[in-house]
């Protein structure tokens, strides 16, 4: 099955053909075979299937981290399976947040400085670098952590702060990878909670990889994955 | 932007006992490769200091030093009468005919004999070198077995006080005075009457080795030199006292300079290898941070321009505590054998800031080339594989 249904100038991802695969000596991993998918802008999509399903290395072709072995990916009408190396990362600065479910904030810089980090690599001056990262940290709700390093931070605190470094630089696309996997579940429901907020409020394009149906229901749209392959879509609205 | 510096700061800090390791093998080698250039600057320091650039040496045309050397008594003369040389104010010309033999001494701290440079010079050498001075006593008589002794001779040679008898060429010479040249090479020497000892040591009584004469000024040289190689009476070479006595330096200090540095690198690549142990672990516990970094934007040559700066800082730190560490050394006094004059020198290391910069610039090298290959490790890390990295 596929998910091509955007329309026009609404369409903020397009997926077409995509095929990657590993090679383990001799042996060849299809992880993703001839996939399929478009997402509009402001859409909130939640990637579910089980392990090996190819749902990160799906995020990460449309993250730009990776490379299709053959297939598109068009990202606001950048095919970027195209760019070189170099034009890649700096199109990763421009138009990719990244959440990650171990919140992978470097421990020794304290919450404002690694909100800051994307920032850096903006012509921004410090008087605006110093603006973002405060409203960024508002939004969280982390404002007073600013000073705190990682490891004085509880999970969802992390999570959180990792959620001001993925907006902070007002990116197209938020790619989330299971990231309330290492959450118990009250403070994973706040987390899905601000990542529903952003998708709504401030109309930001939301990529989630979870396990969890509970989080997935949150999404506009619940995507199946299984070896390689959209299996089933759900949209919201067709759930209930 | 390239990554923040705090970044790498406080990642030394946090991971400070592997830091330790580069930082001490750094800071051992700059501190020896320190103390051997600090020794060869002071030798050459030593050496240099010993002539005036107001004074002109004469030695035999060809002769490379003084013991090769041979200036008669009319040789004398005439280079005294030619133009450019100073006068007293009787009119006397301020030259002076020397002769030096080796002489062995015991040391005072091993007990075993070293060769002491004992120079023969005219009544007028004091006048000659304004930087020589008595400190002790007084100047010998013309005519009579007497010496006066450099203050260095005197603190490390058994037998040269004051005052004492000293036996040594077939003569018996009492010492009458003690000078001091400001650390010069005269001040490991022994001074007497010229006359009395080519008597003593039974040589030709007019025969000198070299002639020294304080000049008008710094600007008379050449017209001294004109008029002495011009003089069909004389085949001899001039040379400004200063550069003669730094030419002199420059087998030991070439000798100590190859030694040293050669040392120095053997022991750079123990540091080396320390800092590269160092980064490689630093890279390898930081994969997913390095991973995370250029996720988020930062591109491969700013993932190695950090690390790199982080092996800079290591270094520079060992680099640092390398020169605290050798500064102890600046003024230590020691002596060698003197390879022109076959004579024992008395000479004081020297840590300049030249030195001190070179130290430096020598551990930001040792850092560079430990950082390297880590640092290209990190740069080149696949981003989706290092981000599963726990």
């Amino acid at each position: 099955m596929v998910r091509v249904d955007c329309s026009g100038t609404d369409c903020l991802v397009q997926v077409r053909n995509l095929d990657k695969k590993y090679y383990r000596g001799n042996e060849v991993i299809d992880v993703l075979r001839g996939l399929n998918l478009d997402v509009s802008a402001g859409e909130f999509v939640a990637f579910m299937g089980p392990s090996g399903s190819g749902k990160t290395t799906l995020l990460n072709l449309i993250g730009g981290l990776d490379t299709p072995t053959s297939g598109t990916v068009t990202v606001g009408g950048e095919e970027i399976n195209d760019l070189s190396g170099r034009r890649l990362t700096s199109w990763r600065a421009r138009h990719v947040g990244f959440i990650f479910q171990m919140y992978n904030l470097i421990p020794v810089l304290t919450a404002y400085q690694n909100v800051q980090l994307p920032l850096l690599l903006t012509g921004l001056s410090k008087a605006e670098r110093d603006r973002h990262v405060h409203t960024a940290l508002e939004l969280v709700g982390l404002a007073d952590r600013a000073k705190h390093y990682p490891g004085q931070l509880s999970g969802g605190e992390e999570q959180r702060v990792a959620i001001a470094r993925a907006i902070v630089a007002d990116p197209t696309l938020l790619l989330c990878d299971e990231p309330t996997g290492d959450l118990d579940r009250e403070t994973g429901d706040e987390i899905i909670e601000i990542l529903h907020r952003l998708s709504k409020e401030h109309e930001k394009t939301v990529l989630m990889v979870t396990h969890d149906p509970l989080a997935a229901e949150k999404a506009d749209s619940q995507l199946h994955l299984e070896k390689g392959l959209l299996v089933e879509a759900e949209r919201r609205g067709e759930i209930s | 932007m390239a990554i923040p510096i705090e970044y790498n700061l406080r990642s030394i800090v946090v991971r400070w006992a592997s830091a330790l390791v580069a930082v001490i093998g750094i800071a051992g080698t700059v501190a020896v490769f320190i103390v051997v250039l600090a020794m060869g600057q002071g030798f050459k320091a030593t050496l240099a200091s010993s002539g005036s650039s107001q004074n002109a040496i004469v030695l035999r045309g060809g002769a490379n030093s003084e013991m090769e050397s041979v200036v008669t008594l009319e040789e004398t003369k005439v280079i005294g009468d030619a133009a450019g040389v100073a006068r007293q104010v009787g009119g006397t010309p301020l030259y002076s005919g020397e002769v030096v033999v080796i002489a062995p001494f015991p040391l005072r701290s091993s007990g075993t004999d070293a060769n002491v440079q004992v120079r023969g010079v005219s009544a007028l050498a004091l006048d000659v070198r304004p930087n020589v001075h008595l400190v002790e006593g007084r100047f010998f008589q013309p005519g009579l077995a007497e010496l006066v002794i450099g203050r260095n001779a005197s603190l490390n040679y058994e037998g040269l006080d004051l005052g004492s008898e000293v036996q040594f060429g077939g003569g018996t010479w009492t010492v009458v005075g003690i000078f001091e040249s400001g650390g010069s090479s005269f001040d490991s020497e022994v001074w007497c009457d010229a006359t009395v000892l080519n008597q003593i040591y039974k040589r030709p009584e007019n025969i000198f080795q070299s002639v020294t004469v304080h000049l008008n000024s710094i600007e008379a040289h050449q017209e001294f030199k004109d008029a002495i190689t011009s003089d069909p009476r004389l085949n001899v070479d001039v040379y400004r006292e200063r550069d003669y006595y730094e030419q002199q330096s420059n087998t030991i200090q070439t000798v100590i300079r190859q030694l040293g540095v050669s040392l120095a690198l053997i022991m750079a690549v123990g540091a080396v290898f320390a800092a590269l142990n160092t980064m490689y672990s630093a890279v390898a516990a930081r994969i997913r941070e390095i991973a995370t970094l250029r996720a988020l934007g930062f591109s491969p040559a700013s993932v190695l321009l950090s690390f790199l700066l982080e092996s800079v800082i290591i270094a520079l730190v060992g680099g640092a505590i390398g020169c605290l560490v050798s500064l102890p050394f600046n003024g230590f006094t020691t002596g060698t054998m003197n390879w022109q004059t076959f004579s024992h020198l008395a000479f004081a290391f020297r840590v300049t800031p030249a030195i001190l910069i070179a130290g430096l610039a020598f551990a930001v090298i040792m850092g560079l080339v430990g950082g390297l290959p880590p640092a290209m490790r990190a740069a080149r890390l696949p981003v989706v594989v290092a981000l599963r990295e726990l």
